[in-house]
């Protein structure tokens, strides 16, 4: 028996001594960086302690009666028979309803001011999962694009938010009509928000907000076939003057470039299959299948946040063969020779 | 038709009826409920390797980050048939050995109530599973999860989900004619004097878990069938373009799906409720509690299923029900926990491999449960569902729960079924290893959960951070399989041992032990009669005034042992081939379904055929 | 299951296996087949339910004609309805007839239950093929799809009974029947009597109470 002990406490030990040297995770649920992930931690850890609480206690009891009540050997002792006691089992089904009830009270009060309605000042964003990239289009008047037919400004992969301002998003799923299925996708950010299913011919809503600047990772959480675990974005909060400054720029048609390579890389790019399927604000390109690459160079990340947006290399390689990056892409193989991969490379980096 | 009328009111059946009880080739015909029981085990134990061998792919591709040693394609099949396998082909038909195996034993019965529906719901399994499984060389396994989410499910262009669809069919069927017999066994066929509230609490856990099957599979058999046809036939059912919704298929998943989660841990509740009295050596503490608590799972059941849903859009109204009353389950079931450590208190402790099983279960389940209760807690759950948390949530209750609770029956019955112990030697290193391996794999992922790792990726970047706590799961994984290396050497090395035939090693409470190891075809010579809960115990043991035990005189007990003699004239039924016959139409059907119908023509005509030759079949040649 | 049920209904071994304590009763008196026969229906309702469920969830919601309103021919089924329940009172007369060992008349009857269910499901397959002319395919629309899957459920279940009745009749014939055939006539009844009553659930949902096509 006092082996099972120092196991115990062995396990123990090793637990905490690994947890020390865990590094840094970038979607810690732990770690919220705005008040509605904040409301789902506060609400959690209580929880969670009254669990290693009750847990610690049936554990407790449980190995200390083995120990104590454990058969010795040369002894023949025969134990009471007891069938039962009544009253400490309507107690024992009391206790743990009332621990219950107390409970569910914090929780149902914050399913509740989670579904609340976003205040009148919110940022609206309406979210469409494809397979497997988001879209974000941001819907509020002040967020419409100055071309010709004015629509929302739209991205891929990457929602830029004020810092301190709510934003509301309307989740659901779409498709592109290249192959692709409405499939169901959930959007999650953890340490801004929880978890909102992307429904094919539902809309859904979720609440969140940043406190500070900085770059918040998220992925797609219901698995929807084959890249499921490509299907990464992120929040990109920022203070409100540069949203401002951010969103003037989106809003402006996309530059053309005028010479050098990237003008090569222009005339390939609208003369070849890539407008089908994507749109560049501001020329022929009009497409909508695929994301909208009028301000490419100003994200971060693209083909599910797989790829760097700045690292040509790492453009030169989606281009150079899509499905090879990323099982299951849309964006078939071209088999582009070299230079216009160069060239196109030279023209995506600058849209800014 | 023909068949019928050509009979000659003399006449025997279509086939004669086949006679051996032994040999190799009466496993195929054999109607023996004991019989069947050990195909279920043996079989579901080798889906249970191959389950496991998925999972430790599994765990081998996660055991770095941006591995590339599965693909995408690849390791989507295989999370999903491990999902399948373990739940569809391991846990449930394990369970289902259990059942096969003791319910007539426990309840003084010869066998079950329809022995040959027995057979056919064994054979349907195992080629329901088999079917399953040819997917993988007929044009790819299932890739969409055992969950089979629409719409990503009916628009995947592979063919895998069809197989999942088709052949979760099949095994609906086996499980549903299953439920239905073994639950008519239980109701009607007690022997005199076991009233229901005499019942082994193993035998109501069963009962409940066939009631749960009976009212949950016809649900999901719709939904399989409306899969099916938008894959196969063209209907819209979940088909978006046309306005189908998605979410009819998550309702009618869960409402199956929930209390099938009870149909997998039930079953071990009712193996440890057998175990922890007998090495306590004291009566389960309140009998009545713990049957109703269970009956009360198997009600509230089913009724919690949206929790797995909150984060569709259900809105605070349900999701405020669901929260309320997937918290109210969790009191039938900490009651259960309470009264088996009430049992353990003051008793005399054996700590034989069973019991260590047993109160493995206990207390891995304890940690489950809990988790569980963090589920309820709705807002919190919408950050942790579809994570790793919610993966070590339900390995704690179904493997921490349904496998260890399993373990602990194998090692309790076995010397019933097979007259001989296993070691206990390797029993302990077999429950050691694979304690310390499961918490290796399982506990951290609670960590891995809430620091962002989201289920069913095949990699994820070394940025993530998440490296460290998948190494060391990994490491667990491999542990728990070492450990089952322990088990079967651990059944070799035993069944090279002479047998020892105890009909009662553990000194037991419950009227199986009361006849011999292997018990008899005919299972008791004389039918027991029943005249307290605990029959056998208190044919051994007496209590004085004061609660304490004393024996009974020698020989009392063994009065309903088989006798040498023993047996003559007790009539049972004759083994039959058209369970068997019966069972090979349905693959047929389903691949019919998915390539050919011509095969679905064919597979339907042996099944028709193969029902008027069971239904003329003479009960004995 | 349900032809499975025939044979333990039967004397051969409808009470069980307890041969060594003479004629065995049941724990709870019922036969094994009976019970069983309840389960299977109870579970049977499960099933109905999920998919008039669907049905309902679905009703009205089709994106595109044809419609409901469009291809129904409300008397037309309703008469084949009728037929149906009349065949309900003709299973009843079968099983008197069997409990008073009226072979002859239980035959009769069997097989004017049988032909009654055998013209309800003609007029079904008449109706599926009009309604398949009339543009409504399986995939047309959410409607086509759930009428079409919910009716032709209920079609196979009355298909599977007339298999039974005529099993039962032949079974009959070739004296292969019980003395006392009521058991098996029962049985097979509550099952007839089952399929009946889902009828009249799917007949008052899908075809009585009216559905607003979205022009409406």
């Amino acid at each position: 028996m006092r082996k099972k002990v120092i196991w115990v406490l062995g396990l123990v030990t090793l637990a905490i001594a690994f947890a020390a040297c865990a590094p840094h995770a970038t979607q810690d649920t732990l770690q919220p960086a705005g008040p509605f992930a904040r409301e789902e931690k506060n609400l959690f850890v209580p929880v969670f302690g009254v669990a290693v609480a009750v847990f610690l206690l049936v554990e407790g009891v449980i190995l200390y009666f083995v120990f104590k009540y454990r058969h010795r050997a040369g002894q023949d002792r025969m134990p009471p028979q007891i069938h039962g006691n009544t009253r400490l089992e309507i107690g024992w089904t009391i206790l743990p309803a009332v621990i219950l009830a107390v409970v569910m009270v914090p929780t149902v009060a914050t399913i509740w001011d989670l579904a609340r309605k976003p205040p009148s000042d919110s940022l609206n964003v309406t979210v469409i999962g494809q397979q497997w990239w988001w879209k974000f289009q941001y819907t509020d008047a002040d967020m419409q694009t100055a071309a010709e037919t004015p629509g929302p400004i739209t991205t891929a992969n990457e929602l830029v938010i004020p810092t301190g301002r709510v934003v509301y998003l309307t989740v659901t799923s779409g498709v592109g009509g290249i192959g692709d299925a409405a499939v169901i996708h959930s959007l999650w950010v953890p340490e801004l928000a929880g978890k909102q299913d992307a429904i094919p011919n539902h809309e859904n809503h979720i609440l969140l907000q940043a406190d500070v600047p900085g770059i918040y990772e998220g992925q797609c959480a219901e698995f929807c076939g084959l890249s499921h675990a490509i299907m990464k974005w992120h929040v990109r909060a920022v203070t409100p003057e540069d949203f401002a400054a951010w969103s003037a720029g989106q809003k402006e048609d996309a530059i053309t470039p005028t010479g050098g390579l990237a003008a090569t890389g222009f005339d390939t790019f609208m003369s070849g299959t890539c407008v089908q399927c994507h749109g560049i604000q501001g020329t022929d390109a009009q497409g909508i299948a695929g994301p909208n690459l009028t301000h490419f160079a100003s994200r971060k990340c693209f083909a599910g946040c797989l790829l760097d947006n700045t690292d040509p290399a790492d453009i030169a390689r989606w281009l150079h063969d899509p499905t090879a990056v990323k099982e299951g892409s849309f964006m078939p193989n071209y088999h582009l020779p070299d230079d216009q991969i160069q060239a196109l490379v030279a023209y995506l980096q600058s849209l800014k | 038709m023909a068949s019928v009328s050509v009979q000659s009111p003399t006449a025997g059946g279509m086939l004669r009826r086949p006679a051996a009880t032994t040999g190799f080739w009466s496993w195929f015909t054999t109607v023996d409920h004991k019989k069947i029981g050990i195909l279920y085990g043996v079989t579901a134990f080798i889906f249970f390797i191959v389950g496991g061998s998925e999972a430790l792919l599994i765990r081998t591709q996660l055991s770095k980050p941006d591995n590339t040693l599965l693909s995408a394609g690849a390791y989507n099949q295989i999370f999903t048939m491990h999902g399948i396998t373990m739940i569809f082909l391991v846990v449930m038909p394990m369970s289902a050995a259990f059942f096969n195996y003791l319910i007539p034993l426990m309840i003084g019965a010869r066998d079950v109530a329809f022995p040959r529906l027995n057979a056919f719901s064994y054979w349907a399994f195992l080629f329901g599973g088999s079917f399953i499984y040819s997917s993988w060389f007929l044009g790819g396994a299932p890739n969409g999860g055992w969950f089979g989410y629409a719409p990503n499910s009916t628009t995947d262009p592979t063919i895998g989900m069809s197989f999942y669809a088709a052949g979760l069919l099949i095994t609906g069927i086996a499980s549903s004619a299953g439920a239905i017999n073994l639950a008519v066994t239980v109701i009607n066929m007690r022997a005199p004097g076991m009233s229901l509230f005499r019942l082994p609490v193993f035998v109501w856990m069963g009962l409940v878990v066939q009631l749960l099957l009976a009212f949950s599979l016809p649900i999901i058999t719709v939904g399989l069938f409306e899969l099916l046809f938008d894959r196969e036939i063209g209907t819209n059912f979940f088909n978006v373009a046309k306005g189908g919704n998605p979410l009819l298929w998550q309702h009618l998943f869960w409402l199956f799906g929930h209390p099938e989660v009870y149909i997998l841990i039930l079953p071990a509740f009712g193996i440890i409720s057998e175990i922890i009295p007998v090495f306590a050596r004291k009566p389960l503490f309140g009998y009545q509690f713990v049957v109703f608590s269970g009956i009360a799972i198997g009600f509230i059941g089913f009724g919690v299923w949206a929790h797995h849903m909150f984060a569709t859009g259900l809105g605070p109204v349900a999701n405020t029900a669901f929260g309320i009353s997937t918290a109210i389950i969790a009191v039938p079931t900490g009651v259960k926990i309470f009264n088996w450590m009430a049992t353990l208190w003051r008793g005399d402790i054996r700590l034989a491999t069973p019991m260590l099983f047993a109160i493995g279960t206990v207390t891995m389940f304890v940690i489950g449960g809990l988790s569980g209760v963090t589920h309820s807690v709705v807002p919190s759950d919408y950050q942790q569902t579809d994570t790793y948390y919610v993966i070590a949530h339900l390995h704690y209750v179904l493997f921490g729960g349904a496998i260890f609770g399993l373990f602990g029956g194998m090692y309790y019955w076995w010397p019933k079924v097979f007259g001989r112990r296993l070691g206990e030697g390797l029993g302990k290193t077999h429950f050691w290893i694979m304690l310390l391996g499961f918490n290796l794999t399982f506990g951290p992922m609670h960590i891995l959960g809430l620091q962002g790792m989201i289920r069913r990726e095949y990699t994820y970047p070394a940025s993530l951070g998440l490296t460290f706590w998948n190494q060391v799961s990994s490491t667990g994984a491999f542990l728990i399989a070492l450990s089952i290396l322990v088990f079967i050497g651990n059944v070799v090395i035993s069944s090279r041992r002479p047998r020892t035939f105890e009909a009662d090693p553990w000194d037991g409470r419950t009227i199986e032990w009361m006849t011999t190891s292997p018990p008899p075809d005919y299972n008791f010579a004389e039918i027991p009669q029943v005249h307290a809960l605990d029959d056998f115990w208190h044919r051994k043991y007496a209590e004085d005034k004061s609660g304490r035990l004393v024996p009974v005189q020698a020989g009392a007990a063994a009065e309903a042992g088989a006798h040498e003699d023993a047996g003559h004239g007790i009539h049972l039924p004759n083994p039959s081939f058209w369970p068997i016959i019966a069972a090979a139409g349905l693959p047929l059907l389903g691949y019919g379904v998915l390539f050919h119908w011509w095969m679905a023509g064919l597979g339907a005509v042996l099944v028709l055929v193969a029902f008027y030759g069971w239904a003329l079949e003479p009960s004995a040649e | 299951m349900a032809q499975a049920s025939i044979e333990h209904g039967g004397a051969h071994d409808g009470g069980g296996h307890q041969a060594s304590g003479g004629a065995h009763e049941t724990s709870t008196g019922l036969p094994n087949t009976k019970l069983a026969m309840w389960l299977f229906l109870a579970s049977e309702c499960l099933l109905f339910g999920a998919l008039i469920s669907t049905y309902l969830l679905y009703r009205g919601t089709s994106a595109e004609g044809p419609y409901p309103a469009d291809v129904f021919d409300i008397p037309y089924t309703s008469v084949s309805s009728f037929v149906l329940l009349a065949s309900s009172l003709t299973m009843v007369l079968a099983l008197s007839a069997a409990q008073r060992r009226d072979i002859a008349r239980m035959r009769l009857w069997l097989l004017t239950t049988a032909l009654l269910g055998m013209t309800f499901v003609g007029g079904q397959v008449y109706e599926f093929t009009s309604f398949y002319h009339e543009g409504l395919k399986l995939s047309t629309n959410l409607f086509g799809t759930t009428f079409y899957v919910l009716t032709g459920f209920h079609g196979v279940h009355v298909t599977v009974g007339i298999l039974m009745l005529l099993s039962l009749v032949g079974m009959s014939s070739a004296d292969r029947l019980p003395d006392d055939p009521s058991f098996p006539v029962e049985m097979i009844g509550l099952y007839w009597h089952f399929v009946d009553i889902v009828w009249i659930i799917i007949f008052t949902v899908v075809y009585l109470i009216p559905t607003g096509s979205p022009s409406s």
